[in-house]
């Protein structure tokens, strides 16, 4: 075979790794590989801000479990892209970033759109490199990839010099990636395997507290089966909602700042915690010094940084959490003193008192005739679409609501950001989650204020076809930063009031999508109705409840048993 | 407590960087680092000394693993090991103290590598405890300037081996 272009070969492989869609937006510095984009079958879906190329790409990756790809240009775009590129990594999600560099005599150089991308985003990638060397190009990319999806996935960014992108190269042959000082634990500790076992058998009022690591390492099914068999109750984080049905008997909810009542108290008087997957997030665990203190701890992640990092750990298990789910149901299907009857009897006081909680303080709220209440549009979104459309959020209280009152029976069907916590991000992670699956409904849940930090997004939408639906819960306020000036401020808004925002119905019109809008609660059904029956981008503009609030709230510092209340 | 880290790594550019951008992102305290390469070339070892409670010495321990670029870590405390720091000090030495100085030097085992007229550099290699020791001998008699390398460790060889 022939030498080929740099650009010729990253396009090739981009598609050796599966890759179809990426999301980007051009520049001076990766002209060459635009153009070499054009003769192959990847599309790329031209965004309208470099921060809605990433989050489109992580959108992607966390509804399709591939990785997401995103090509910025040098300087402002790969900048633009940083926040994104947080994001995911604050949330696990495989990608790829590839951004141009200025050429390589230049680097250093203060040159036209250089930045130091690989230095700024050391911290918040999970391996980043600058290519030196035209026959370290497709080696590097290839290393990219697996880093990105193998471990605890994370985004991993390629800094491309324009030179060498230009370069002629004999492109080299596909062989096994080895990396000596990368070799993540796949397989659980038979040892840990059977203590924990041993444990779990043990326990009168065991709890499973799972997150985001069963949804990255698909192990929905292993732990489904795992607490249906031992008749274990469990919580979700955040980023675990969808793991386990939302709507099944043994869920309790989400935990932690705004989760729900029976979860909190569960996990405070449970006697064995058995985190899957999870990281003990201070939105968690509240006050550390409180949290789960009746309780031994197993902890199954395939990250050993997370282990014993906030809270510690009893019975490690470093593993892929499906793997070690895996090995934890067989153990149980070999153990001949077990009986999943008998188990479930054993547990049934523990049920009584869990039901007890959730009969005292079920997750709520006061619904209105008249006024539009919040959770009565979520409630409506999940019964009209049968809980099946994939949401993503923004973020604050439009995020708390939809993962309150929205019951996620499928994982990779809540899209949200929640380490970072990044306002902007529900409206193009859609349009990525949509490019995946074109023909599921995708709703993006958002507020006044998150929607029009990246609404330039709409033009995408459009562009590519994407019929994504945003229902804004628009009450005219930062509402989440207000709520805690209510509780914690004396009522002080201070810049928490948007005076100006844009008639959404309009702004739709603008941009070619369609525009609807609800201002009493008999309107809400009709409009997602009218909604979800249209083929194009639709704004359903929600005139809610201006001072509602997001309960039961945990004020920050405070131990998770001390809740406040609707 | 202090901790002493050995860190084998892939030398390449910016791997220093992510080691130090770890202990400060993370609020780790770095006392002394030192870094070059092994027989290896390929390889660099980076000895980096830190303090901190047993659960931020395994945080420390952990992060340091998790870094794609290093191949190992050891934790020279937890075993028999040597340690070495060298320091060149500039200290006073005018008539009445040229031979107080020239004392401390030999019973340190250290060695004088530049003088002038009023003044000695001196060279001296030992633990963090010895080199502590001269610091505070010579201190009354005027130290100039001084400049230390920070700690270098090796756990020692198995005896049963």
């Amino acid at each position: 075979m022939g030498k080929i272009s740099g650009s010729q070969a990253i396009v090739k492989c981009l598609q050796e790794e599966g890759v179809k869609t990426i999301f980007g937006y051009p520049g001076g510095a990766v002209l060459d590989l635009f153009d070499a984009l054009m003769d192959s079958e990847i599309t790329n879906v031209l965004v309208r801000h470099e921060q809605g190329a990433v989050h489109a790409a992580d959108g992607f990756a966390r509804v399709s479990g591939e990785v997401g790809v995103a090509l910025l240009t040098s300087g402002p775009g790969a900048t633009n892209g940083v926040t994104g590129i947080a994001t995911a990594y604050m949330d696990s999600i495989p990608l790829v970033i590839l951004t141009g560099q200025v050429p390589r005599a230049l680097i250093g150089n203060d040159a036209f759109q250089e930045v130091d991308i690989v230095g700024i985003t050391r911290p918040c990638t999970k391996h980043n490199y600058l290519v030196n060397n035209v026959d370290d190009l497709v080696p590097t990319l290839r290393e990219a990839f697996h880093i990105a999806r193998t471990g605890r996935p994370g985004p991993v960014l390629v800094d491309l010099p324009k030179d060498l992108v230009a370069t002629k190269l004999l492109y080299p042959e596909k062989t096994p990636i080895h990396i000596s000082s990368y070799q993540p634990n796949f397989n659980p500790h038979p040892v840990q395997v059977e203590k924990a076992c041993h444990r779990i058998l043990q326990a009168k009022r065991p709890v499973l507290y799972v997150g985001g690591g069963v949804i990255s390492a698909n192990a929905s099914e292993e732990l489904t089966t795992l607490a249906e068999r031992l008749s274990i109750p469990v919580t979700m984080t955040l980023m675990g909602l969808g793991s386990y049905p939302g709507s099944h008997r043994l869920s309790m909810g989400m935990l932690g700042m705004h989760g729900t009542y029976t979860a909190n108290m569960a996990v405070a008087e449970c006697d064995l915690l058995i985190a899957v997957g999870a990281r003990f997030d201070d939105r968690v665990t509240g006050k550390l010094s409180d949290f789960a203190t009746k309780a031994d701890i197993i902890h199954i992640d395939i990250d050993p940084t997370s282990i014993s990092k906030n809270v510690k750990v009893d019975i490690p298990i470093v593993a892929d959490c499906r793997n070690a789910l895996t090995a934890l149901n067989q153990w149980f299907v070999k153990e001949k003193s077990f009986n999943p009857t008998e188990q479930a009897e054993k547990l049934a006081p523990w049920f009584a008192v869990i039901a007890g909680w959730t009969a005292k303080h079920p997750l709520g709220y006061r619904d209105d005739n008249q006024v539009i209440k919040p959770q009565y549009v979520i409630e409506t979104l999940h019964r009209l679409t049968e809980g099946k459309a994939i949401i993503t959020t923004e973020v604050g209280q439009n995020q708390m609501w939809a993962a309150q009152f929205h019951k996620f029976d499928y994982p990779r069907h809540f899209v949200t950001s929640g380490g970072l916590g990044t306002m902007g991000f529900g409206l193009p992670a859609a349009i990525g989650a949509q490019m995946a699956f074109p023909e599921r409904t995708v709703i993006d849940i958002a507020g006044d204020g998150s929607i029009q930090m990246n609404i330039q997004e709409l033009a995408t939408a459009r562009q590519f076809k994407c019929p994504v639906k945003i229902a804004i819960l628009n009450n005219g306020y930062l509402g989440m930063v207000r709520q805690w000036q209510e509780l914690f401020y004396n009522k002080r808004y201070a810049s928490t009031v948007m005076n100006v925002v844009p008639d959404f119905v309009e702004l739709a019109k603008a941009y070619g999508a369609v525009g609807l809008r609800a201002t009493t609660r008999a309107e809400v059904e009709p409009v997602i109705r009218e909604a979800l029956d249209t083929a194009n981008v639709v704004i359903m503009d929600f005139r809610i409840e201006q001072e509602e609030g997001v309960y039961p709230m945990v004020p920050a510092g405070k131990a998770t048993t001390e809740m406040l209340l609707v | 407590m202090k901790h002493t880290f050995s860190v084998l790594l892939q030398n390449k550019p910016g791997v220093l960087s992510r080691v130090t951008g770890l202990f400060s992102g993370r609020g780790f305290n770095i006392e002394s680092l030192c870094v070059a390469e092994t027989l290896d070339p390929k390889v660099s070892c980076l000895t980096v000394v830190s303090r901190g409670d047993e659960a931020i010495i395994e945080q420390i321990n952990k992060q340091l693993n998790k870094l794609i670029d290093v191949i190992k870590v050891s934790e020279i405390n937890s075993k028999e090991y040597v340690e070495r720091e060298m320091v060149l000090i500039r200290v006073k030495a005018e008539a009445s103290t040229r031979a107080e100085v020239l004392r401390v030097v030999d019973i340190f085992r250290g060695k004088v590598v530049d003088v002038s007229a009023k003044s000695y550099a001196i060279e001296l290699t030992g633990s963090d405890s010895k080199i502590q020791a001269v610091i505070d001998i010579l201190r009354p008699i005027g130290i100039k300037e001084i400049v230390r390398t920070g700690t270098i460790a090796m756990a020692r060889a198995n005896k049963n081996k």
